[in-house]
């Protein structure tokens, strides 16, 4: 592959370059107006003229975002060691947490926002009701699926189960918690964005809704910007966390 | 001095006995090895005397030793087994120190800070031929370290029994035998059941061999072999080959 060897943010510059290239040249050549598709350099000086209003915006869903994500690992490890421990748990707990995905995210936004209010507190659980679930079952397989080989080595060296839990299961969950958590990061931004275009008074989801109503193209693809690099460095981010984390676990593509 | 061992496993009612009532004598301070073949029950056995068989309808196992009394064998056993089973999260230093980290408070400092213990674990490693490799991580050794660094492990307890369950059936003939000479000096004197389903190995070890045997739908029963009196670890020889052959005859490999 060309540039196979260098680094992710050649490979994104360049790839990113080029999009943005053919965009800029299908506006000049197709003469589309610019409140249905605003050229690259439209969107740059949107994103200039409104930076500080964007920086508002974006602290806003970041940190709903950032919190979100906290809570629902939270919930998504509890919930998954519960399981694991106890089985009053495992038999009627799974029920309950599929029902909260079978239900579209979209749906509960409102009742969300009705009982949270339009504060970060709904876009928080709209993450973390996401999010929460990724992390539950991977954690949960990890946990549950850890060599009965290793339980029985520990076992004979006299360890008890929490012994076994602490220096056993739990490390050799980690790296499906790890997938989870990867999963997990890039979904967040839905809950949050969706909170934000039920009812908010701040945020980008918020910002791009009142752009879209006053035909300023420009200003709602500034603010998709934001959101999307914000997602790719988090992901970037948190995988560049987990690989040090969870060292021993090998990549085998080349 | 001898061990008495008495041992009935059935998994579950509706599956005939593993087996039943099967006696055995393991003498103290001295290599035993348990020779049959795939899926006779041995692994089973080395299993149940471990305690670590889940689920079974039948569990009954009775180790007396010789003044007649019952004892329990939990707290006197290491256990090796087929594979090395090393966590990957370790390095080989912490896999040696597991058995004391894994009783470790949560708080508390890892086990290699205390002195005295982690000499003894670079000791170990450096007796076993792999004295360079404490830092490292299992994914970057090969089989043969490998197997040296379950086998430090299971020798850093310091049990009078060790179990082992086909420790070196993974491993090629050039590194099975240096290990299996590694491992007969590095056991003198302690107490050591080994699983195994290579007649060579057995003969190699064992100061005292017994084949696993079952005739028809009998459940199997655990008969002495007689062995040459030459010390372990016995080298391999024409002699060693005449006695290879007898032991195949007794398997009922050859007539």
């Amino acid at each position: 592959m060309i540039l196979a060897g260098k680094s992710i943010f050649i490979r994104c510059c360049v790839m990113s370059g080029f999009l943005l290239s053919v965009w800029e040249v299908f506006t000049l050549i197709s003469g589309i107006p610019s409140f249905i598709l605003p050229s690259p350099s439209q969107i740059f000086s949107a994103l200039t003229h409104t930076y500080s209003l964007l920086i508002f915006h974006s602290l806003v869903t970041f940190s709903e975002i950032v919190i979100g994500l906290v809570l629902g690992c939270l919930i998504g490890v509890l919930l998954a060691l519960n399981m694991l421990l106890f089985q009053f748990f495992r038999y009627w707990l799974l029920p309950v947490v599929l029902f909260s995905q079978a239900i579209p995210v979209f749906a509960i936004a409102p009742i969300l926002v009705l009982w949270l209010g339009y504060g970060l507190m709904s876009k928080v659980m709209m993450s973390a009701i996401i999010i929460f679930f990724p992390i539950l079952m991977t954690t949960f397989d990890g946990l549950r699926y850890t060599s009965p080989d290793y339980l029985n080595l520990a076992k004979t060296m006299g360890a008890n189960n929490w012994q076994i839990l602490l220096r056993i299961r739990l490390p050799a969950a980690l790296p499906s918690f790890a997938s989870g958590l990867r999963v997990a990061v890039v979904i967040a931004p839905i809950g949050a964005v969706i909170g934000e275009w039920v009812g908010a008074s701040a945020g980008l989801g918020y910002y791009m809704l009142h752009s879209n109503a006053r035909m300023q193209t420009a200003d709602m693809f500034a603010a998709l910007f934001i959101l999307a690099t914000f997602s790719i460095l988090l992901y970037y981010l948190t995988d560049f966390v987990l690989k040090r984390f969870v060292y021993w676990t090998t990549e085998s593509t080349k | 001095m001898n061990y008495s061992i008495e041992a009935s496993l059935r998994y579950h009612s509706s599956l005939p006995h593993i087996y039943q009532e099967m006696q055995f004598f393991v003498p103290e301070g001295k290599i035993t090895c348990i020779l049959g073949e795939s899926g006779c029950g041995k692994s089973s056995l080395l299993k149940q005397i471990a305690g670590i068989v889940e689920r079974a309808n039948v569990n009954h196992l009775r180790v007396v030793n010789d003044k007649g009394r019952e004892i329990s064998a939990n707290n006197l056993i290491s256990y090796m087994g087929q594979s090395d089973l090393l966590m990957p999260w370790l390095s080989v230093l912490d896999n040696v120190l597991l058995s004391f980290d894994l009783k470790r408070p949560f708080f508390s400092k890892k086990s290699h800070n205390n002195s005295a213990l982690h000499e003894q674990a670079l000791y170990l490693l450096k007796e076993l031929g792999v004295g360079d490799i404490a830092n490292k991580h299992p994914d970057q050794l090969s089989g043969g370290t490998r197997q040296r660094v379950a086998l430090a492990r299971t020798l850093i307890q310091n049990k009078p029994i060790v179990l082992m369950d086909e420790p070196f059936s993974a491993l090629d003939a050039v590194t099975r035998y240096s290990l299996q000479n590694l491992a007969a000096a590095k056991l003198k004197n302690k107490t050591v059941l080994l699983i195994t389903h290579d007649p060579q190995e057995a003969l190699r070890l064992g100061e005292n061999v017994l084949v696993f045997s079952k005739k028809g739908k009998n459940t199997p029963l655990l008969t002495r072999f007689d062995l040459p009196n030459s010390s372990i670890p016995r080298g391999i020889n024409s002699d060693f080959g005449k006695w290879e052959e007898k032991l195949l005859k007794k398997l009922g490999v050859i007539r």
